[in-house]
């Protein structure tokens, strides 16, 4: 952590007086509190991205009051939040009408945008099958946590698909499941059979290994044997699952 | 694109990754597109994920991942050249070569393209081929420029 993100600072939100670190994301910040903000595309342990535009909340600085995304927003001395104003709810309304437009099967979409009494949308609805809300979370975790970096966008504007490369078997993919697990629309999917894990988005199929002790099976073969190349621990330290070990 | 002529491209940027984006802009202009397994060769030499040599191939629309034809007819279909006409230059490439835009002749020879203005309103509406414009088309004159190809 460099030093000016460690210096503490204080911020009001809706009119309490707070600390925080300098630097930090304003919404963690906001979390950290108590206070509910909604996000889809936020994760902590990746770099924030903008993209679901739903953690708004309005933020004046000096004299000027301007309508912010709060988890790429950096925490500075003497900001002052407000968190539902009209504005707020408003704008959040419209990005839930667009989210619903482009994401219509999304399950955590429709119940977020139920909550803000937006049960339709005005906008053009293209496949009324797609979960998928194009937050890129799942390429970070995977670029950012895993290392591995299998999976991306392909084309940009209206064409923007997530996907392994050429929508094909992604052949970096370690099938370690992270980014099934953040994937805040659950439109990966992952499943087990025979022996087999399948990571369904991005067509990797990857034999599980089974524990020499108990039997499980715990992990793809695959996963482990980059394990122990990055580490650089004997293969046969991945014999046996975590639990037998 | 054979693997040697790859790996002297990746040699002459340093094999540097950050170099990424002249590299692929080298085979695309040697190739007239990205071919999938110089791609996947390319992440192999520069040790970069596929993923992320895809995704830019994919954001830009100067790079193609379809075969390309020896010869690039573009349309201009910005603003200025619709309203002149534009689109029935596109109807007429389509027909005269039995392809869509986007798309390349069997043989190879024609690739037809639109993009949104490229700026030269004034000459529109504007055909570039292979480079070179030719402003104020009309059909009769585009039928004569792509006529010279049909005889190749
Ligand atoms: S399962 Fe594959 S794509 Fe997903 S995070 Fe792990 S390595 Fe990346
Ligand atoms: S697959 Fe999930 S995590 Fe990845 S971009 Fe789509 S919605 Fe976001
Ligand atoms: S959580 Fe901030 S834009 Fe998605
Ligand atoms: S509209 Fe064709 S060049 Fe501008």
């Amino acid at each position: 952590m460099t030093e000016s993100q460690s210096r503490e600072v204080t911020f009001k939100v809706d009119g309490r007086s707070l600390r925080g670190r300098q630097g930090e994301s304003l919404l963690e910040a906001l979390r950290r509190y108590g206070y509910q903000v909604p996000s889809l595309c936020h994760h902590e342990a990746v770099s924030p991205y903008g993209a679901c535009r739903l953690c708004l909340v309005e933020v004046q600085k000096g004299k000027r009051r301007k309508l912010t995304t709060s988890c790429n927003y950096p925490l500075m001395e003497g900001i002052e939040v407000f968190l539902d104003t009209e504005q707020v709810v408003s704008n959040r309304r419209v990005v839930l009408q667009l989210l619903l437009a482009q994401a219509p099967a999304a399950e955590r979409v429709r119940q977020l945008a139920a909550e803000y009494g937006v049960n339709d949308t005005p906008f053009e609805v293209e496949d009324p099958e797609n979960r998928c809300i194009n937050c890129g979370l799942c390429a970070r975790v995977c670029k950012e946590v895993v290392g591995v970096e299998a999976i991306g966008f392909s084309g940009r504007g209206a064409g923007k698909r997530m996907v392994a490369p050429y929508d094909e078997t992604a052949e970096d993919c370690i099938g370690c499941g992270a980014c099934v697990f953040v994937c805040p629309t659950d439109c990966i999917g992952m499943s087990e059979t025979g022996g087999i894990r399948t990571i369904e988005r991005w067509h990797r199929k990857l034999p599980l290994k089974t524990c020499s002790v108990c039997g499980r099976h715990f992990a793809p073969t695959f996963q482990l044997n980059k394990f122990a190349e990055w580490t650089g621990l004997p293969r046969g330290h991945f014999d046996k699952c975590p639990d037998c070990r | 694109m054979e693997s040697k002529r790859l790996q002297e491209i990746v040699a002459d940027h340093g094999k540097d990754p950050a170099q990424l984006l002249a590299i692929l802009q080298d085979i695309q202009q040697e190739e007239n597109y990205l071919p999938k397994e110089t791609l996947k060769e390319l992440a192999r030499e520069l040790g970069v994920p596929l993923a992320r040599i895809y995704s830019l191939a994919t954001f830009f629309s100067s790079f193609s991942l379809e075969p390309r034809g020896k010869h690039i007819c573009t349309v201009c279909l910005g603003t200025a050249c619709h309203v002149r006409g534009a689109p029935r230059l596109v109807d007429q490439v389509e027909r005269d070569f039995a392809i869509k835009a986007g798309e390349t002749t069997a043989d190879r020879q024609l690739t037809l393209e639109t993009v949104n203005c490229v700026g030269a309103c004034a000459l529109g509406p504007l055909v570039i081929l292979d480079g070179e414009y030719h402003g104020n088309m009309n059909t009769a004159k585009l039928g004569r420029v792509l006529g010279s190809l049909k005889k190749e």
